[in-house]
């Protein structure tokens, strides 16, 4: 493999798992908590809609991202009127989500912008531009430097490294703080934390709140940094491979991480190896990696390799008792 | 799922709740149409007629409502056990390779009168088979059903695709779908089989699955509710713990009402791969196992709800299409949000609309004058 070569697979790797990484942290808050999030991909949709509508109406990143985040977290609140509030099916209620997304989007942009439900691109002033542009440009001529640091890793825009940011600040609230210690308590045993004084519907809906605010970033980050527009069903179930990577980083911020890490990696490599020949195995069919990150999670859940151990209160609605 | 509440009269919980949930779903999804500057009124107009104004269109409103009958009652049996499959849409592509891979090895040397019981009963195994993965890990390995017919779906998809694209599709074409079967593999449309005894209707994609799916609804109404087994599987549905203590097995009953589930999604094949396309290719499903869980949640999971929510479902795609077609900036896409709408009223919020409407109830029958108990003379 020549410099080029990796450079350029560290910098797609990043780029693809980015979106999964702000998902998979949303989904690890609402799952933490004991709430059950099927409607990531639906979340993240229909925020990437609202950040490619108001990026092409108002011309500004800031309001595009407001919009998208507002979208999200109104999203993760009807989510916790229906299962917080109420014992809705947590289950029902995430497929509602991401059923109304995939069709209010297009009939939203069908009728606001006549291009069969995309938006219009949004303008280079409102995307999201690489950070350090000088500095990758001036490292291009040195040799390995140039392509593995300049590109694979100093060459995004500031939402992959507030992702990968997100990681470690993540870990810190929910293992090192009292409200990440209430977070989990009420994700494994809501009647605890009740008993203990604590409001477990708060909680819930601080997770939430949370939750909808990072598949809001998910969904700016589709629209504003990796394409200029929204399309229809554009997430095309990344919000689904979320949860998967969530799954398999068992609950776990860093493990989310490295998931992510690996299925942004196999999603980069199944573009290059379209057709290619490998040593040993031969010619590998694209469709037998883009299915690997489901596979291996099945794998996972399975108990084949190592546990998964989902929260103890997951998907069980809580009722206080009188 | 259910929307059971200790205030709601019975008759207002079976039948009041579902029509008001409907409604405020409705309501809803008028008020995107009137937000978006389209008319409401004008759009159901045409979208009735489209629907229910035509022997044609009426034919489209069957053959629609045919598949959602199938994966329909996939969810309700999964639902009944205590199982939440979300997989229908993997199990139905499933279920469609097997209905089309023995229609493509013997279609050309076997008569129609073995081939389509075969292609039945392919498909069924293959959609039961698929199920079974996530069932066994849910008895036996404790993984969640949830996740693992997501991720299946998934994997079904890109199995589909790859089949296609590598092995199933004729060299040298770019078009990615098998070649077509031959002529017994072809399930006759509704309008050939009334053209047999003399009856002139017109030409649909409506075939005889339709009497597939009718045969389907009642066999499951039947094993459910008029057999031991169906007895077995509702017992542990309600209750794991009551039912092990008699005796029931909770995890064969997790495999049985999986493999149900599975081979009944899988007969979705017949109807879009036998009875329509005669040949194997992507998207035969579309979201139908999607729209099998709006469905069996609209028809509280009953045969009969069931059927007649396919029946609402299969006029909302056609009269949607007629729609798209008649009415400017109209599309699809409309139907599907309707769909969420759906299941978001009638499944996730059922809980948030029934105690209103108790309230409702309640305050209507305070302000009547007092009329004698009928309840009381039940004692």
């Amino acid at each position: 493999m020549d410099e080029a070569l990796l450079g350029s697979m560290l910098a797609s790797t990043l780029r693809l798992a980015t979106p999964l990484i702000f998902c998979a942290l949303a989904g690890l808050f609402s799952e933490r908590s004991g709430v059950v999030d099927i409607g990531l991909e639906g979340k993240m949709l229909f925020a990437a809609f609202a950040a490619g509508a108001a990026g092409a109406a108002s011309g500004s990143t800031l309001l595009a991202m407001l919009a998208a985040i507002g979208i999200a977290v109104s999203l993760s609140w009807m989510h916790g009127l229906a299962c917080v509030s109420h014992q809705g099916d947590q289950v029902v209620s995430g497929v509602a989500i991401n059923i109304i997304a995939s069709g209010l989007t297009v009939v939203l942009g069908i009728a606001w912008f006549a291009q069969g439900g995309q938006t219009p691109p949004v303008t280079a002033g409102v995307r999201i531009q690489p950070l350090f542009a000088q500095l990758t440009a001036g490292l291009a001529g040195v040799p390995w430097v140039g392509a593995l640091l300049g590109e694979g890793l100093l060459g995004h825009n500031a939402l992959v490294y507030l992702a990968l940011a997100l990681v470690p600040a993540t870990w810190w609230l929910l293992f090192r703080t009292r409200f990440g210690l209430r977070l989990r308590a009420v994700g494994e045993n809501p009647q605890m934390v009740d008993a203990a004084g604590v409001s477990v519907t708060r909680l819930r809906y601080t997770a939430l709140t949370i939750n909808g605010l990072l598949c809001g970033l998910a969904g700016s980050y589709l629209v504003l940094a990796q394409s200029a527009s929204f399309s229809p069903n554009m997430t095309a179930g990344r919000g689904f491979m979320a949860l998967a990577a969530l799954i398999f980083g068992r609950w776990y911020p860093v493990g989310a991480l490295w998931a992510c890490l690996l299925f942004g990696f196999l999603d980069a490599a199944a573009i290059r190896l379209q057709g290619a020949h490998l040593p040993l195995v031969g010619e590998v069919p694209v469709q037998v990696i883009q299915a690997l990150p489901y596979v291996l999670t099945v794998v996972l859940l399975a108990g084949f390799i190592g546990k998964a151990v989902a929260p103890q209160a997951l998907g069980r609605p809580y009722t206080k008792e009188r | 799922m259910s929307a059971a509440s200790h205030t709601l009269p019975r008759w207002a919980d079976l039948l009041l709740l579902p029509v008001v949930c409907l409604a405020v779903a409705l309501l809803a999804a008028a008020g995107v149409v009137a937000l978006v500057g389209q008319n409401p009124v004008e759009v159901i107009t045409v979208l009735v007629h489209g629907a229910f104004g035509t022997a044609r269109g009426f034919s489209y409103t069957l053959y629609y409502a045919t598949t959602f009958v199938f994966t329909g009652l996939a969810v309700a049996v999964a639902f009944h056990g205590g199982l939440f499959n979300i997989g229908g849409e993997g199990q139905a592509i499933l279920g469609g390779l097997g209905t089309g891979l023995v229609a493509l090895w013997w279609s050309a040397f076997l008569p129609a009168w073995i081939m389509l019981p075969l292609m039945v009963v392919a498909g069924a195994l293959f959609g039961m088979a698929w199920a079974s993965v996530p069932a066994y890990l849910q008895a036996y390995r404790g993984s969640h059903v949830v996740i693992t017919t997501i991720m299946f779906n998934f994997i079904a998809s890109t199995l589909l695709v790859y089949l296609l694209v590598n092995h199933l599709r004729p060299a040298g074409t770019m078009s990615v779908e098998s070649v077509a079967f031959a002529d017994s593999a072809k399930l006759p449309g509704v309008h050939e089989a009334l053209a047999w005894i003399g009856v002139e209707w017109p030409a649909s994609p409506l075939n005889l699955s339709l009497v597939l799916a009718g045969l389907a609804a009642v066999g499951v109404y039947l094993f459910l509710w008029r057999t031991r087994g169906g007895y077995h599987l509702r017992a542990v549905g309600s209750s794991p713990g009551a039912a092990e203590y008699a005796g029931i097995r909770p995890q064969r009953q997790i495999m049985v009402a999986m493999a149900i589930s599975g081979a009944l999604a899988g007969m979705v094949g017949m109807n879009e791969i036998a009875g329509v396309h005669g040949k194997l290719l992507l998207e035969f499903v579309s979201g139908a196992g999607f729209t099998g869980i709006a469905v069996a949640l609209m028809g509280r999971n009953h045969p009969v709800g069931i059927v007649l929510a396919s029946i609402l479902f299969g006029a909302l795609f056609q009269g949607g299409a007629e729609v798209a077609f008649e009415v400017r900036g109209f599309s699809r896409d409309m139907v599907v949000m309707l769909q969420g709408f759906i299941v978001l009223f009638s499944g996730a919020m059922a809980y948030v609309i029934a105690p209103m409407l108790a309230w409702a109830l309640a305050t209507l029958q305070r302000l009547l004058p007092q009329r004698k108990q009928p309840g009381a003379a039940h004692g």
